[in-house]
Formats: structure tokens, sequence, C-alpha cells
């Protein structure tokens, strides 16, 4: 007899409290990298400034993001006269939250057997996860419009309006590209998904794991540029540009409601991190055996992380004429030719 | 979805246990989101003024109303971003199911995908996707440049 999967019907206990136990755990995992990610970029880009970055608070000052979060708590809380409340208040919300919950399809090690039932280890395996995640993707858009519109200030206003614009033109390559991905798997579940990058590649090729990032070199390519731009990383950080609009969309905000905006940006790195390691690089397969796929999933999200902020410590921030110019006149035009090849290439194959 | 490939793992159906599980994770953001803005607007110095609440604008007074009108490339933009992601929506529901269309359906996905770029092209050419003065103005003013 084949194990069965874990439901609430044939063990209700039992799924509900390692459901609990998933969601605990996932949560306070990326609540901790997204504060660890704060201090992980200061430091690494300090020493790649040949300076320290933080030293005062704990160890190599491991404290700071606590003695950070702290300092926030007792800032003052402005509300400007001239903003409109309600969207002013939901707008930090609507852009952490989306942030936080597309992490609840990625899948984050083997299905693992508890008392004879199988048990995934993912929060929620959804049949339509890789649209989920393009969903998700598009709703951080509202809060940083509802943002700069509702502070009823130029640079917010400015700074919300470049955003939006920026993040439509990239989410068109963004879609396309994970498109011509689910071509390939033909299904649209993150853990089937990652279950097929596990098989070897063809021919000569067999020595190499199926990534997505091997037959699809160009898509991968375009995924993470993309990705850059979505999450306003640099070159991309155009809504939030310090030398021309002071601090962008957040410019009037303080206290918890700004740090709010500062940890969207560190989850939303985390979130478009693991989406690029779970769909082309083979998501918990890696080197270390699939016991341990946790490990390999993290490494190569700290390995993106890492590689983002390399890219802010390097690259000048591009113009904004540059970036839309990037945008429509390159990148989608390469995503709709590889989505076209692909398609040709899978019906001639199939 | 994938049912006609059997060497695939078939797609399950839609389980209230996976919703539910969303809806858990979902309230716990939620929740923790509201709990920092409260205490954090228990916790804050607090101190009132009309000109500390004004909107910042480097140091002088706010000038005018800031809901200004924006500039028309940005509606430009949301236009286009509507055109094209209906044609990403058209191209992902025959992605999804190519190996039932076969060469019929790649033919006319591909001849939708050719109509939109000769449209894309189109608008490149008019420099509908040129930001800062348009390449046929700055021409204009080479010209008037004796």
């Amino acid at each position: 007899m084949t194990p069965e999967m874990l439901s609430l019907s044939n063990s209700p206990g039992l799924f509900v409290g390692l459901m609990l136990l998933k969601l605990i755990v996932v949560f306070s995992v990326v609540m901790l990298m997204v504060a660890y990610a704060t201090w992980c970029e200061r430091k690494i880009i300090g020493h790649m400034q040949t300076r320290l970055g933080p030293m005062r608070t704990g160890w190599h000052g491991l404290l700071q993001p606590i003695a950070d979060g702290i300092k926030l708590f007792f800032k003052e809380d402005i509300i400007p006269s001239q903003a409109s409340v309600v969207p002013f208040l939901l707008a930090p919300m609507m852009i952490l939250v989306p942030a936080i919950i597309t992490v609840a399809v990625i899948p984050f090690g083997p299905d693992v057997t508890v008392s004879g039932l199988i048990v995934p280890l993912q929060i929620t395996d959804l049949n339509v996860g890789v649209l989920y995640i393009l969903a998700f993707a598009g709703l951080g858009v509202y809060g940083i419009v509802l943002a700069g519109w509702s502070s009823n200030s130029k640079y917010s206003l400015l700074g919300g309006v470049r955003a939006s614009a920026q993040m439509i033109s990239y989410e068109l390559a963004a879609g396309l590209t994970i498109v011509s991905v689910f071509m390939l798997s033909e299904t649209l579940s993150l853990r089937e998904i990652v279950a097929l990058q596990s098989e070897p590649l063809w021919g000569t090729f067999s020595f190499l794991p199926n990534w997505y990032v091997f037959t699809q070199p160009l898509a991968f390519f375009l995924f993470v540029i993309t990705g850059l731009a979505e999450i306003n990383r640099t070159p991309f950080d155009m809504p939030e540009a310090e030398s021309e609009l002071v601090s962008g969309f957040c410019t009037e905000y303080s206290s918890m409601k700004y740090a709010l905006f500062f940890l969207a940006e560190y989850a939303n790195m985390i979130v478009v991190s693991a989406i690029a390691a779970t769909l082309f690089l083979g998501g918990w397969y890696g080197p270390l055996p699939s016991s341990l796929g946790v490990i390999n999933l993290l490494g190569k999200i700290v390995a993106f992380m890492f590689f983002f902020i390399w890219l802010r410590a390097t690259l000048p921030r591009v113009r904004y004429d540059q970036l839309m110019r990037m945008g429509w006149k390159v990148l989608l035009p390469l995503a709709l030719a590889n989505v076209v090849v692909t398609g040709f290439v899978v019906v001639l194959l199939q | 979805m994938s049912s006609t490939t059997g060497s695939l793992p078939t797609t399950a159906p839609i389980l209230f246990e996976d919703y539910l599980a969303l809806g858990i994770y979902v309230g716990i953001a939620l929740f923790l989101v509201a709990i920092l803005l409260l205490l954090s607007w228990g916790l804050g110095h607090r101190t009132r003024s009309r000109i500390k609440n004004e909107p910042y604008e480097s140091g002088v007074y706010p000038t005018d109303n800031a809901r200004l009108k924006g500039p028309v490339p940005f509606y430009l933009v949301a236009i286009f971003f509507i055109l094209f992601d209906i044609e990403v929506i058209f191209v992902a529901s025959w992605a999804v199911a190519y190996d039932r269309l076969g060469w019929a359906g790649f033919g006319q996905v591909s001849f939708f995908t050719l109509v939109l770029l000769v449209g894309l092209l189109h608008l490149w050419k008019t420099g509908a996707l040129d930001w800062g003065p348009s390449a046929a103005r700055q021409n204009r003013k080479n010209q008037d440049i004796p």
C-alpha cells in the first residue's frame, strides 16, 4: 500500500499541528532573514567600501537589527496633515504582507513521512502556485502607488508614479520568462516543478541535473534582471532615488511605518531569490543530500542575496529613460522571442 | 492539466486544506504587521505642531497641492501594459495546453505574438516608448542649430 498524503480527513490533529508548526517556522525564518539581511547588507557594503559597517552593538554589530527595531518603535509616528489617512496607514501593510505571503508556495524540502502519511515540506502546494506568485508580485505595486499618492507630497507622488510605471513594465517580461518555465514543466505546482528538476539532463549532459537554468538560460537571465527591477533594487532603484526624490514614495513615513517599507524591500529580495532558486536552480535539490534540502535552498537564497547586495555596491543607478528603454525595447522582445522559440522546440519534440 | 502526459505526477485537485494553511498564514502576517503598527503608535514620542505635519518639501513651506497631473507618458505606459499583459495571459493559457493544441495552436499563438510585436515596433517607431525629448523633436532641435 502506498502511503497517503496527510490531510484533514485522515488525521485532523496531526494535520493541524504540523500545519501550524510549518507556518510558525517559515514565518520566523523569513522574519529573521529579513532582519539579518539588513545587517548583512550594511556589513558587506561596508567591507566593499573598506569600512567596517556596524560594530558597536554586540559582536561585530550583530545586535544592530534589534537595536534599530527598538529605536524605530520609539520614534514619533507622523501622519502629515494633508495626507489621506486610511490609505496612508494601509500602504505599508499592503507592501509588506504580499511580500511575506508569497513565500507560502515555496517548497523547502522533500516530502517527509510522519506516522505513515506523506507531508510535503511547504506551507501550501497550490496547483496554481506559479500564478499565485505572479498575482502577489503584482499586488506589491498597489502599496507603492497608494503610499505615493496618499502622502500628498510631491516627492512621494513622483516616486510612486515612477515605481508603478517601472514595475508594470518589467512585470510583462517577468511573466513571460515564467511562462517559458512552465511550458517545460507542464505544471504550475512548485512542488512538482522542483521534483522535475531533480532528474538528470538529457544525453551527454546527464551529469548535470535538469535545472531549468540549463534549458532556459535566457529566461533565467531575464528573470533576475526583471526581478531586480520589480523589487526596486539598485541599479533600478529609481522610485527612491535619494539624490533626486529624497526618499521617493516613503518620504513622509516615519517610525514603524517606515520600517515596514524597509522590511518589505528585504522580504521582496528573499522572495525573488527563493522564486529564482525554485524555478531555475532546482529549489531544495542541490549538492547536499535531500534530507538537508532546506540548507540547499537557503544556500541558494543567500547566494542570490549576496549577488543583489554586491550589485548595489558596484553599479550606479540607471537613468529613467534608460530603464524604460531596456524594459520595453530589450527585455520584452527577448522574453517574447524566448517563449516562441521554446514553444517551437517543445511542440517539435513532443 | 497534466492528465494527458502519463509521466508526470498528476496535479491534485484544489483542496480546502491548501487554502486553510494559506489563510492562516495570511492571518499571521496581517496580525504581526498590525501589532507592529499599533505598538509604535502607542510607544512613539508625540508632539503636535502645525508646521511639523506639513509635507516635506526640502525645508520650505509646501506650495500648492501635491496631487499634480501626472505626465502623459506614464498613462501611456499603463495602457501599453494592459495591452501586452493580456497578450501574456493568452500566451500563458496556450502554454499550459500546448501539447493538446499541437502545431495549429503554435501557429495561432505565433501569429498573435507577431501581430503584437508589430504593434510594439509601431510604438517604438512613433516614439511612444521614448522618455525625455522624442527623436523627432531632437532632430528638429539639431536642425535649428546653424
